[in-house]
C-alpha cells in the first residue's frame, strides 16, 4: 500500500518535472505546444546513447540531457516558435503535431525503433527497507531529485529578479514592454529551460517509460492530462495534479490491471467537467 | 404623367420584401452549384472509368475526404478544434464490423448503424464541450474520449479481437446484386455514391440559414447569443451530424477492405484527418476532400520514396503550409481562378 503510493509519487514527479516547462508556455505564452514530448525525447536519447556508447556515468549524462533539449528549445524557440505565437490555436496544434512526426521519425532514422535499455548504477538498484516498508532505491532517488527542482523552480519565479520579470510578462505583456522588460527573451530563455526540464525528464524517466521513437506521442497525453488538469495559472496546480496521476496511474495499474490506461482518461474528463479551467484557476 | 407614376408606384410593404427577397437571393446564391464545383464532379466521376486499377487508393480517398468533411463542419463552421475525431471514425468502423459478424451482412444496414453509434456519441460527448471551456479544454475533452474508446476497445478483445482486430467480417452485395470485387470497383462505386450524398446533405446543411448561424457562432459566440441564436443546440447539432458523417466514413472502411483493427481509433488517425483538413483548407466543404486527395497521394509518394520515414516528410510539409499561413496558401485556387476568369475577358 504504501509502496504504492511511493511509487505514484514518484511517477507523479517525474510527470511534473516533465510538464513544468509545458505549464509555462501554455499558461505564459497561451502556446498550445503538442511537442513538448519531443524534447523529453531527446533529453532521453542523449543519456541512454552517452552511457551505452561512450560509457559515461548515469549521473553525469543527467546535465547533457538537460543542456542539450535546452539548447535545441531555444534554437526552435528563436526560429520557429517565434512565428506562431500570435496564430490560432489550430495553428500551434498542427504546428507542433508536424514536429512531434518529424522528431518520431528523425529518431526512428538516427537511433532505430528499438527500446533503449540503459543499466542503473549498482547504488540505484534494488530496494530499501525503511521502517517495514519497500522502496525502490531509484524511486526514492526520483522524489529527491523532483523535489529538489521543484523548489528550486518554486524559489526561482517567487524570489529571483528574473522570476518577477516572468511573471510580470505573464500578467501583462504590454505593460512589462513598457517598463523595460525585454519579454521576448525572457520567453526565450523561459522556453529553453522549460524544454531543458523536460529532457531531463526524459532522460529520469527511461527506467520507468521506456524509451523508443514512439515517445513523444506516449508522454504527451499525460503532460496534457497534468497541465489541463493543474490549470495553467500557476505551478501549484500542475504539480497537485501531476501527484493525482501518478499516484492514481500506479495504483490504478496495481489493483485494476484490466482497466489500464482507461482510468487516468476517464479522470482526466470527470475532473476537467467539474473543474474546466483546472484545480487551481486564476481569479480572472 | 407624374400623376401615373405616383398611382402605378408600389405599395408602402414593398421595403419589406425586397429585404426578405434580398435575403433569399443571397442564400440562393451561396447554395446554387458554380461551374468550377461541376467540372470538380466531373473530374471524380472520369476517375471511376479512366483508373479502373486504382480503385483500392480511390476509395480509401474518397472515405478520407468523406471524414475530413466532418471534421471540417465542427472546425471550420462551428470553430471547435478537435483532436479526437478519430473515435467517431473509429466507432463506425468497429459497430460496421460488429454488424457484419453478428447481425446482418447487409452494407446499407451495416452502414446506417455505425453512422448512427457515432452520432450517438457525439450526442452523448458533444456537451461536455459545451461548457465554459477554453480551446484547450476542448482539446483535451476529445482526445481524452478518442484514448477513452481506443483503451475500451484495446481490453473488450472478446468483442474487437484487441490488438488482433476483426477478422471474418463478410459483406453481401448491396442492394443484393453488387458484389464486393477483388479490384475496388464496386467499392469505390459505393464508397462515391455514399459520399457524394452525404457531401450533398452537408453542403445543403451549411448553406441554409442553419448553418449561417453557425458562422455567427464561429465569429463571435457572445454577440449570436445576444441576437438569440441558440449557441449550445446549434453546436450540439452539427456535432452530432458531424460524427453521424465521421461514422459512416469509418464503416465505409471496414466494408471495403472488410476489416477492423485497432488503428481505426488510433491517435494518428486524428492527426492525419486535421493535416488534411488544413492542407485542403478549413471553413469550405472541398476543402476537405481536396485536403484527402492530396495528403493521400502525398503519402503514398513518400512511402515510395522512403517506405520507413514517411511521417517525417508529412510533418514537414505540415510545418511548411503552417509557416507559410493556411489563409494565404488557400487563397492561391480563388486567386488563380480570378486571374483566368480576368484573362478570358480581356
Amino acid at each position: 500500500m504504501l509502496t504504492i503510493l511511493i511509487d505514484g509519487i514518484a511517477y507523479g514527479m517525474l510527470l511534473f518535472v516533465m510538464a513544468s516547462g509545458l505549464a509555462v508556455t501554455l499558461g505564459l505564452m497561451n502556446f498550445v505546444n503538442l511537442a513538448h514530448g519531443a524534447f523529453a525525447m531527446l533529453g532521453g536519447y542523449v543519456t541512454a546513447l552517452a552511457m551505452n556508447r561512450l560509457g559515461l556515468p548515469f549521473l553525469a549524462t543527467l546535465p547533457l540531457a538537460f543542456l542539450a533539449s535546452a539548447a535545441l528549445g531555444a534554437i526552435a524557440e528563436r526560429t520557429l516558435y517565434v512565428w506562431l505565437y500570435r496564430r490560432s490555436h489550430l495553428d500551434q496544434v498542427l504546428f507542433s503535431i508536424a514536429l512531434v512526426f518529424m522528431s518520431m521519425a528523425a529518431a526512428d532514422w538516427l537511433v532505430g525503433s528499438q527500446q533503449q535499455l540503459i543499466t542503473l548504477p549498482a547504488w540505484l538498484q534494488g530496494r530499501l527497507e525503511i521502517a517495514g516498508v519497500a522502496i525502490g532505491r531509484y524511486r526514492l532517488f526520483l522524489i529527491l531529485v523532483c523535489a529538489a527542482l521543484v523548489v528550486a523552480l518554486q524559489l526561482i519565479l517567487a524570489r529571483t529578479r528574473f522570476g518577477a520579470r516572468l511573471r510580470a510578462a505573464v500578467d501583462n505583456q504590454r505593460v512589462a514592454r513598457g517598463l523595460g522588460i525585454n519579454v521576448s527573451a525572457i520567453f526565450a530563455a523561459t522556453f529553453a529551460v522549460g524544454s531543458g526540464l523536460a529532457g531531463l525528464g526524459g532522460a529520469l524517466g527511461i527506467e520507468l517509460l521506456g524509451l523508443d521513437p514512439s515517445f513523444p506521442l506516449k508522454i504527451l497525453v499525460y503532460v496534457m492530462i497534468v497541465v489541463t488538469i493543474g490549470g495553467t495559472s500557476s505551478l501549484t496546480g500542475p504539480f497537485i495534479a501531476a501527484l493525482i496521476i501518478g499516484v492514481a496511474d500506479v495504483a490504478g495499474k496495481y489493483y485494476l490491471p484490466e482497466l489500464g490506461a482507461f482510468l487516468i482518461y476517464l479522470m482526466m474528463i470527470v475532473l476537467l467537467v467539474l473543474r474546466p479551467q483546472g484545480l487551481i484557476a486564476s481569479g480572472r | 404623367m407624374p400623376a401615373d407614376i405616383v398611382e402605378t408606384a408600389p405599395p408602402a410593404a414593398l421595403p419589406e420584401r425586397t429585404h426578405h427577397d434580398r435575403a433569399a437571393a443571397i442564400l440562393r446564391s451561396r447554395s446554387g452549384f458554380k461551374p468550377p464545383e461541376a467540372a470538380f464532379w466531373l473530374v471524380v466521376a472520369a476517375t471511376f472509368f479512366l483508373l479502373p486499377e486504382r480503385h483500392l487508393l480511390l476509395s480509401e480517398i474518397a472515405i478520407l475526404g468523406l471524414f475530413a468533411v466532418s471534421l471540417d463542419l465542427i472546425i471550420g463552421y462551428a470553430g471547435v478544434v478537435s483532436l479526437g475525431h478519430g473515435a467517431f471514425f473509429g466507432i463506425g468502423a468497429y459497430v460496421a464490423g460488429l454488424t457484419a459478424i453478428h447481425l446482418t451482412g447487409e452494407p446499407l444496414s451495416g452502414l446506417f448503424l455505425g453512422g448512427i453509434a457515432a452520432a450517438f456519441l457525439g450526442l452523448v460527448t458533444g456537451p461536455l464541450l459545451l461548457m465554459r471551456a477554453s480551446d484547450l479544454t476542448r482539446l483535451m475533452m476529445t482526445l481524452g474520449i478518442a484514448m477513452l474508446l481506443f483503451e475500451a476497445a484495446n481490453k473488450a478483445s472478446w468483442l474487437t479481437g484487441g490488438a488482433d482486430g476483426l477478422t471474418g467480417v463478410q459483406i453481401q452485395p448491396i442492394f443484393g446484386h453488387f458484389e464486393f470485387d477483388l479490384w475496388g470497383t464496386t467499392a469505390y462505386g459505393y464508397t462515391l455514391v455514399v459520399a457524394i450524398c452525404l457531401f450533398l446533405v452537408a453542403r445543403m446543411v451549411v448553406s441554409s440559414p442553419y448553418g449561417l448561424s453557425l458562422r455567427a457562432i464561429r465569429e463571435n459566440t457572445l454577440r449570436s447569443r445576444s441576437i438569440g441564436i441558440p449557441v449550445g443546440r446549434r453546436i450540439l447539432g452539427i456535432y452530432t451530424f458531424s460524427a453521424f458523417m465521421a461514422g459512416i466514413a469509418g464503416a465505409l472502411l471496414t466494408q471495403t477492405t472488410m476489416f477492423v483493427s485497432l488503428d481505426v481509433l488510433a491517435f494518428h488517425r486524428s492527426a492525419d484527418v486535421l493535416l488534411m483538413l488544413v492542407l485542403g483548407g478549413v471553413g469550405y466543404l472541398y476543402g476537405g476532400l481536396i485536403g484527402a486527395i492530396a495528403f493521400k497521394l502525398m503519402q503514398d509518394w513518400f512511402s515510395a520514396f522512403t517506405p520507413q520515414y514517411w511521417m517525417f516528410w508529412v510533418g514537414l510539409v505540415m510545418l511548411i503550409v503552417v509557416l507559410i499561413g493556411r489563409e494565404r496558401l488557400n487563397a492561391w485556387p480563388a486567386r488563380l481562378l480570378a486571374t483566368i476568369r480576368r484573362g478570358s475577358r480581356a
